[in-house]
């Protein structure tokens, strides 16, 4: 059906998305693969010099390094484990039938609409505040001594808002992927006496199989670039102790204006998303066939 | 798929439910009721609930003490603006891929969702210098122009789905009857696209709403979104609990009320249509 006329028309519609994009993608990314070589410091401009795989050795080498990737590892793992399981158990709760289920899946959902400032915040000074947070309320009321959660449980407390953000959006996904399920063969199964817990391994979560994987695949390209939360709750410390790989190459780039190492780091970063990105792409490209 | 349930099933599902939905929703609740709050009532042990003498006063504070206006009205420029720029050049990119699909549609497709995956920090320190060189750190259109390319494939991805449903038939029709490439596109594309249009449109401000990586990094003050001026009451101001609760409401309403009506576009916009 498409004429000669008509795709040319085509080519040239697509033409400024694409130019933009590959723009975007191109100049900075080849400039920070450049930067990565050079040694180079804001703090003395005029001074740049190649260094070949100094910064590298530099970056890889830093004890904070190790920390960033642990830390990452962590916050990325701690998140996925909360979010997947406890979304699985919850969109099976709200697909039962009950009152008032719309309004209990906007009040489910509402986290996800809250900007990462304000939930970063609200958790660390109305909840998790030693002195004045509902937690030490709460502790306080059964007799217990407070605990400063940030100062002593870093990075599990991050885990935790950084879940409670996440969690709505597993449970959204898991929820649309549930009700896709064939009814009939779970009635089927439970007529032939197979117990829910049965029914669950053999039915629910085979089927739930393709949506959990779009869900730890799709958090886990967001949950690699954490920031927000960070920066306003722990500002990357107590020392590294919730430095993410976001974070610290943040810090060594507008902090300590090392852009050499920085950029070592950033490219570190893009090899740890790409290895995620292309499952992903797999399964969406898998999907556009059909 | 309303199962038939006993009544004692159905109300213990209820009862879970609900308790599990109101302890998700709680932080948000208690923020709104504390921004309701003096100072002295929101520190107050033990902390009450709903029986306190109800005030409008911080949000008067907030507004007094700070340029809340101009931080809110950033936050509206830089999401609509990003969000009608990026429509602007996916509409043509989306419709030609959807009508016109050549040999090579899906991989481009596929391309332009991979360069959302390239982490934001990867990218960071040379549009910081380039905006830096071209004076575009702190101001609106560097963000808009920032926020656009970032959210540009979800954009045309979004609206790549929602044009596939249109029926060719129907645009064959139209070129049978005569009608030219441009009222194709005014007369019969466009009032069926435009529920899809709106449905992105609605997807994308609130992404741009949210987004705090970049909103961080490229503004400091004239330009700063409400996502950064929020971080500025990190601290000590953050111990204002009713003052942060005013400001974190009022940042967090707008987006809260479009988001529940966004729920099925996010599943969409945000799984690139890998879950259905």
């Amino acid at each position: 059906m498409a004429t000669q006329h008509s795709r040319a028309a085509g080519r040239l519609m697509l033409s400024p998305a694409v130019i933009l994009l590959l723009g975007w993608m191109l100049i900075p990314l080849s400039l920070t693969v450049y930067f990565s070589f050079l040694r180079y410091n804001l703090l003395m401009p005029g001074m740049e010099e190649w260094t070949g795989f100094l910064n590298y050795r530099f970056f890889l080498t830093d004890p904070a390094f190790f920390d960033a990737i642990r830390n990452t590892l962590l916050l990325v793992g701690g998140v996925l484990l909360i979010t997947t399981i406890g979304g699985t158990l919850l969109a099976m709760l709200l697909d039962q039938p009950m009152w008032g289920q719309g309004i209990v899946r906007i009040l489910v959902i509402a986290p996800f609409f809250v900007m990462p400032t304000v939930s970063a915040l609200v958790w660390k000074n109305m909840f998790m505040n030693p002195v004045n947070g509902l937690f030490a309320h709460l502790a306080k009321g059964i007799g217990l001594e407070p605990l400063d959660f940030l100062a002593h449980a870093p990075l599990f407390s991050i885990v935790m808002i950084v879940s409670w953000q996440w969690l709505p959006f597993a449970t959204l996904i898991l929820l649309t992927a549930l009700q896709s399920l064939d009814t009939e063969q779970l009635e089927a199964a439970e007529m032939d006496g197979a117990s829910p817990l049965c029914r669950f391994f053999f039915i629910v979560l085979p089927h739930l199989a393709r949506a959990i994987t779009v869900v730890i695949l799709i958090q886990t390209i967001f949950l690699l670039s954490v920031f927000a939360e960070i920066l306003v709750t722990t500002n990357g410390g107590p020392g590294t102790a919730t430095t993410n790989l976001t974070f610290l190459v943040y810090a060594q780039s507008l902090l300590q204006f090392d852009v050499g190492a920085a950029s070592a780091g950033g490219v570190v970063a893009i090899i740890l998303a790409n290895i995620v990105a292309i499952f992903l792409m797999r399964m969406i490209g898998k999907n556009l066939e059909r | 798929m309303a199962r038939a349930v006993t009544p004692q099933r159905r109300a213990v599902n209820t009862a879970a439910a609900w308790t599990i939905a109101l302890l998700i929703f709680f932080p948000i609740l208690w923020t709104i009721l504390t921004s309701f709050k003096t100072e002295a009532e929101a520190i107050a042990s033990p902390p009450s609930f709903l029986f306190f003498d109800w005030t409008l006063e911080n949000y008067v504070t907030v507004n007094e003490r700070s340029d809340y206006f101009l931080h809110f009205m950033n936050s509206v420029v830089i999401s609509l603006g990003s969000t009608l720029i990026g429509l602007a050049i996916a509409i043509p990119a989306a419709w030609s891929m959807a009508f016109v699909p050549g040999r090579r549609t899906k991989d481009v497709l596929l391309w332009m969702l991979s360069t959302k995956m390239l982490p934001p920090v990867g990218v960071l320190i040379p549009i910081y210098l380039i905006f830096r060189d071209l004076n575009l750190l702190d101001t609106r259109i560097g963000l808009i122009i920032v926020l656009t390319l970032i959210n540009l494939p979800i954009i045309i991805w979004m609206l790549y789905t929602y044009f596939k449903e249109i029926p060719v038939d129907i645009l064959e029709a139209a070129r049978m009857d005569g009608a030219s490439l441009r009222s194709e596109i005014l007369y019969v594309l466009t009032p069926m696209a435009v529920p899809g249009i709106a449905s992105t449109m609605l997807l994308n401000v609130i992404l741009a709403w949210n987004e705090a990586f970049w909103t961080l990094n490229l503004t400091a003050a004239d330009a700063a979104p409400l996502t950064a001026f929020i971080a500025g009451f990190s601290s000590p101001e953050g111990l204002f609990y009713a003052r942060l609760s005013a400001a974190s409401t009022m940042a967090i309403a707008p987006i809260l009320i479009l988001g529940w009506f966004s729920q099925k576009q996010l599943v969409r916009g945000l799984t690139f249509g890998a879950v259905k």
